[in-house]
């Protein structure tokens, strides 16, 4: 039987002000990047016009470019990509785009107020915070690698937000399981504890979903690239802010405004009393195969 | 219910069953136009149920959006509603298949057609769908009186006759072929060059003009067109334009003594009427003079206008404008006329007729539409985003297939078959919902193969780590379901809420979107969890002593 980090007991949250350096410097030169060139928008957001072309003998760009300018055309991009005959030439409008861009901006709207109403506030604030650093990376990203931001993009971006967002309610649900369980830990471990715990399902899951983005960025054309690389990298980044967001925030919101059972504003570093590696909570299979002593 | 081995195998073999019947190829009826007749006729295709986007299929997509560059339209929201419908008989009668004409946002609207094989005539079919009006043209040859002016405001700004020596024997080449050819009501007016020359020297516009056979309609050279653009767009030219006066282009390129000229008609400002008013327009033949005539209707409102109009105007010319062409050769008004009117076209083909009836009614647009956007997707690389769609996604389920099997090896294989039908079902989902499967479609799907694994990866987890706490197989099993079953439902369901709000709020490709990911999400909770378990108490069932479990 193959095991990936059974038993894993990793200190994650001791990290996390390294993980926000690390999310500071993906993030601010990508924005900063950002505001002063803009995004490669496709031409459902400029409107313009393009032409999926195959020749039938490969006539090279520039013979392309030139038939293009005798009719007019100019500032046409012209992209050759696959076999040798086949070209796509955009040509952008520049103008227009308020619609794509404002139904993009009407959509973010509703959901993030179905989101309000579906969570309650603290989690609110947290899933918002997770979401808006997971776009902000993307856009980093994108904006690195300089992809073409079409509708199918955005789709990208929407799937990866549910997509970390479904790795926080998997971190958070064994968080809400822990907390009952283990009644003398503070969060801090409560936290370490569940994302170790969820550590090989996260491994499984983003392993199967990486091989399909992998096989898309390698093998399903130039047209669905751009997705498919910025799905790849979501799955990075939704994992990360899973951990190193949510997870802190959690803890930053219960020692500022603490709960019921206060713990989180207990200690924000491993009791002296209970240290994390005690063969504690994910007690290595014991032989008499007692369970965990915790009350469910 | 479903406590039972099988009553649980019943209902996976009536979704089952569903969801093949649903995939069934099915005989659809397209109504195509006959090519050879130009009638429209109906034919039957066998095809999966699926319908292919345009990017796989191939056709072109266009955005057309409310022109608000000439001055605010009222309510574009109800212009590009009605635009739609006008759009869409329209594209219903030229007989594309399976057209997709739809409203995205406020002021625009999207034309897909898909497989479409002729794009320049589609795409011509659309763009002539625009404003309709009708103007009187320059009677009074007010252009041509201020053609001096402007060839000398030229001058003065250094502009010189633009290849003058070509121009120059253009002319004499002109009228040779017209007088040559013998038909004499060519020739009514005089050239403006000609007129301009007793002045000065031939100016820079007027030497690219030639009077036309009507007052108010000049030629112009076809390769002369974007020079002669150029003069007039200039501000100190326009400047000089006569009052109430406009220049409007032709559509048709007619040519002689082997050149080829553009008609460019001086006509009203001021529309006599404007698509609004016109209510329905048919080409008929007239049964005594076996000519095609379009015959139209007009609005009550409207028809009072234009028999004012009419009144007035009668033994002038009027141009039928669509989108700032001037259809065909305008048409002289014979005497007064009402509500219907009707347009001769002599000699000419009755389809020709048809098509300007379907300009008439297509022109009934309160507003003027642009094309904003537009794709051309050859079918040929349709057909490669296919195969490379699904190279991609065989080698993507592949490793998914494998890991899943090599990491928890036979439950992996179980996981891996309820996998096969979680993408039958999901297909099928696709099918009944109407679902055009596009190139993002396809991908999404690869990737929700990947996705759709997390529940099985959430239940195994578990089940190993009941095996570790010392549990029986059984237990474990029933536990692993159990206690991995809250995170897969908070999961799923805010997923699915998400996706839910996205096709409410949403349109065309996020609602698309949306919907994929609703389905996949309803599948792979019914293949992950229920299949699965089914598989399971089969497995245990057959087993009952069974030690450990292969996961």
């Amino acid at each position: 039987m193959i095991r990936l980090f059974a038993n894993a007991n990793y200190d994650f949250i001791k990290w996390r002000r390294w993980a926000y350096g690390l999310t500071a410097a993906i993030i601010i030169p990508g924005f900063a990047l950002f505001l002063v060139h803009g995004l490669n928008y496709s031409i459902e957001f400029t409107g313009g016009t393009l032409i999926q072309v195959q020749t039938t003998q490969p006539v090279g760009t520039d013979r392309l470019r030139a038939a293009l300018d005798a009719a007019g055309i100019r500032d046409a991009e012209i992209k050759q990509f696959g076999t040798p005959t086949d070209y796509v030439v955009t040509a952008r409008l520049g103008t227009g785009g308020v619609t794509a861009e404002g139904s993009t901006q009407a959509t973010a709207a509703a959901v993030d107020s179905a989101l309000a109403r579906g969570v309650g506030a603290g989690q609110y604030a947290i899933v918002r915070t997770e979401t808006f650093h997971d776009i902000l990376t993307t856009i980093a990203f994108i904006r690195y690698l300089d992809l073409e931001v079409s509708l199918v993009v955005v789709g990208a971006v929407l799937t990866m937000v549910g997509y970390s967002l479904n790795d926080t309610i998997i971190i958070f649900d064994r968080v809400r399981e822990n907390l009952r369980k283990y009644r003398r830990q503070n969060l801090y471990e409560i936290l370490n504890l569940s994302i170790n715990e969820t550590l090989p399902r996260s491994v499984l899951t983003h392993g199967t979903t990486m091989a399909t983005t992998l096989a898309l960025v390698l093998l399903a054309g130039e047209v669905l690239r751009p997705f498919a690389l910025v799905m790849t990298f979501a799955i990075f980044t939704g994992t990360f802010s899973s951990i190193y967001i949510a997870a802190p925030l959690l803890m930053y919101i219960e020692k500022r405004w603490p709960g019921q059972d206060a713990r989180g504003a207990r200690a924000f570093r491993p009791t002296g009393a209970v240290p994390l590696d005690a063969p504690r909570p994910p007690s290595p299979p014991a032989p008499g195969g007692s369970r965990s002593k915790a009350a469910v | 219910m479903f406590y039972t081995v099988r009553s649980r195998l019943i209902t996976i073999g009536i979704v089952l069953a569903l969801s093949i019947w649903a995939l069934i190829p099915t005989n659809t009826t397209q109504r195509v136009r006959d090519a050879a007749t130009g009638r429209m006729k109906d034919t039957t295709i066998r095809r999966v149920p699926i319908n292919l986007g345009l990017d796989l299929q191939g056709g072109i997509h266009l955005a057309l959006e409310v022109d608000q560059s000439k001055g605010p339209v009222p309510d574009a929201a109800e212009a590009i509603r009605r635009a739609e419908r006008v759009v869409r008989t329209r594209i219903d009668e030229f007989g594309v298949t399976e057209p997709v004409v739809q409203v995205v946002g406020n002021n625009r609207l999207i034309v897909e057609l898909a497989g479409e094989k002729d794009p320049a005539r589609a795409k011509s079919v659309i763009q002539r769908t625009a404003y309709l009006e009708f103007r009187i043209t320059d009677m009074k040859n007010l252009f041509r009186d201020a053609l001096p002016e402007v060839d000398k405001a030229l001058r003065q700004a250094g502009i010189k006759p633009a290849g003058q020596a070509a121009a120059a024997a253009s002319v004499t080449q002109l009228f040779g072929a017209d007088t040559g050819a013998g038909k004499g009501r060519r020739a009514k007016g005089k050239p403006a060059a000609k007129d301009t020359s007793d002045v000065n020297a031939p100016g820079a516009l007027s030497s690219l003009l030639f009077q036309g056979q009507l007052p108010g309609e000049y030629l112009v050279p076809e390769e002369q067109v974007p020079v002669a653009e150029s003069l007039l767009a200039r501000p100190d030219v326009r400047r000089l334009m006569p009052r109430g006066i406009e220049l409007e282009w032709g559509n048709e390129v007619s040519s002689r003594a082997a050149r080829s000229y553009r008609a460019l008609y001086a006509v009203e400002d001021r529309p006599i009427i404007t698509g609004e008013e016109l209510q329905d327009a048919r080409a008929t033949r007239d049964p005594l003079t076996n000519q095609s005539v379009v015959n139209f209707v007009l609005s009550r409102r409207g028809g009072r206008i234009f028999e004012r109009e009419t009144g007035r105007h009668v033994q002038d010319y009027m141009a039928i404008i669509l989108d700032g062409r001037v259809q065909g050769q305008p048409p002289i008004i014979k005497g007064q006329i009402g509500q219907h009117g009707q347009i001769e076209l002599g000699a000419k083909p009755l389809q020709e007729a048809q098509d300007l009836a379907l300009v008439l009614k297509a022109g009934a647009l309160p507003a003027p539409l642009t094309i904003i956007e537009e794709r051309t997707i050859g079918p040929s690389l349709g057909k490669d985003s296919i195969t490379d769609g699904i190279h991609a996604g065989i080698v993507g389920v592949a490793l998914v297939i494998l890991i899943m099997v090599v990491y928890y090896r036979w439950s992996g294989a179980l996981a891996v078959s309820a996998l096969t039908l979680y993408v039958l079902f999901t297909l099928a989902g696709l099918a009944a919902f109407g679902f055009t499967l596009t190139l993002p479609g396809l991908a999404g799907l690869v990737l929700s193969v990947g996705i759709a694994v997390d529940a099985n990866v959430l239940i195994f987890e578990r089940i190993r780590e009941e095996l570790q706490h010392g549990k029986l197989v059984r237990t474990a099993v029933d536990e692993g379901f159990t206690h991995a079953m809250s995170a897969i439902i908070d999961s799923n369901v805010s997923t699915a809420l998400t996706a839910f709000i996205l096709y409410l709020v949403g349109t065309g490709p996020v609602q698309g979107f949306a919907i994929t990911l609703i389905i996949g999400i309803a599948a792979s909770m019914v293949t992950a969890i229920f299949v699965v378990r089914t598989f399971y108490m089969i497995w245990l069932e057959r087993r009952p002593d069974m030690a450990t479990l292969s996961v």
